[in-house]
């Protein structure tokens, strides 16, 4: 069972390295998918975690604050997604012809490259002020 | 519709007030508009306030719908002409006594009970009262199954049918999701009184809305229900709202 679990662990890390990795290293240029290149924070400022941090654990941040906000009326913390809107938001010829800056493009760079959906724009205003 | 509300709370406060209270401590910007304290970055809402409406339906004119209005700007709820189906967070009732021929106009918007419905009904956990009484959605569990809409005695709630742009970023919506008055809970948080509120008193020139902590006697709507016999609609229900309405 420990045995198991070191396992998943050390898989784990593995995973987290590569996808860091992935997401540092240039474009190969041998007809694979292209690697992700998000685009720097708007703002060109620190975020509120380290690089590496935020990319593994940046999921966990917004569901918990979003649980805090919601039912606790917990607000100005550390995490937040209008934070990431404000920084991250770029204009994209793809969107609004370029006039506004959102969130979108930037979430997508990394979401496509790993099959992830995310729907937080269902509801969410991605466009920064 | 005719009993006094008897909150015990409420009641309290009211006494404690007529014992004399202390001074007033909010700052008045405009009839009815006062600023109320807001909450700290990181600190969680209190079980010791209860918000609350008072409504005077005196003041509140047949043709005037500027809390709606008002409403729709703050929050980013439009519809598609679709009486229906359309959201409506907020609307103006028109009332009139068949005996006598009298009229009566009031707002009417999620009533914020103490004792919600819509939760009891709501599977998921998404429908829920916060610790200090305001009645949400949490739209990131909500199945859309629509049980509240049904649950609610105040046809307070709408649902979302189609896919929505442009949203606000303090008033997330989306399809598939319920959604109600939240009484402006963004501002609340930040020290603000509802948009609704607000537009009464300057772009209507009414002030019939009254909004603040019950709990607080010192508060304005603590004072004002002192002053006014007021009503809750349906109050044989039970379910202790956070709306009252004064001359209904």
């Amino acid at each position: 069972m420990t045995q198991a679990r070191n396992l998943g662990a050390l898989l784990l890390a593995l995973c987290a390295l590569m996808v860091a990795a992935a997401v540092t290293l240039p474009a190969a240029a041998d007809g694979r998918v292209p690697l992700p290149h998000p685009a720097k924070a708007y703002a060109g400022q620190q975020c509120v975690e380290p690089v590496d941090v935020m990319r593994r654990f940046h999921m966990q941040y917004l569901m918990h604050q979003r649980d805090d906000t919601v039912h606790g009326g917990i607000r100005g913390t550390k995490y937040s997604l209008k934070g990431c809107v404000e920084c991250h938001a770029v204009a994209s010829p793809g969107v609004a012809d370029g006039k506004v800056r959102t969130l979108q493009p930037f979430c997508k760079e990394c979401h496509s490259y790993a099959a992830v959906t995310i729907d937080c724009f269902g509801c969410h205003t991605g466009a920064a002020k | 519709m005719s009993a006094p509300a008897s909150d015990p709370r409420f009641e309290s406060a009211r006494r404690r007030f007529l014992q004399g209270a202390a001074a007033l401590a909010a700052v008045t910007l405009a009839p009815g508009v006062t600023l109320l304290a807001p909450r700290a970055a990181g600190a969680a809402a209190s079980d010791k306030v209860r918000w609350a409406m008072l409504i005077d339906t005196t003041k509140c004119d047949a043709g005037c719908d500027h809390c709606v209005t008002a409403c729709r700007d703050e929050n980013g709820w439009t519809g598609h002409d679709r009486a229906r189906t359309d959201p409506h967070w907020i609307r103006k009732v028109d009332l009139r006594d068949r005996a006598t021929g009298a009229t009566h106009s009031l707002p009417v918007m999620c009533q914020h009970c103490e004792t919600p419905p819509c939760v009891d009904v709501c599977p998921t956990g998404a429908s829920f009262k916060r610790a200090d009484g305001i009645v949400l959605v949490d739209k990131h569990i909500c199945i859309g199954c629509r049980y509240c809409m049904m649950a609610c005695p105040y046809k307070a709630r709408s649902f979302v049918h189609e896919d929505v742009t442009g949203q606000k970023p303090h008033a997330p919506r989306g399809k598939g999701t319920v959604e109600s008055c939240t009484f402006c809970v963004h501002r609340v948080d930040a020290g603000q009184q509802p948009a609704c509120v607000v537009a009464c008193a300057e772009k209507a020139g009414q002030g019939a809305m009254v909004f603040g902590d019950l709990n607080d006697p010192n508060s304005e709507i603590a004072k004002a229900a002192g002053r006014h016999v007021t009503n809750r609609i349906r109050a044989d229900l039970g379910l202790n709202q956070g709306v009252l309405y004064h001359g209904l």
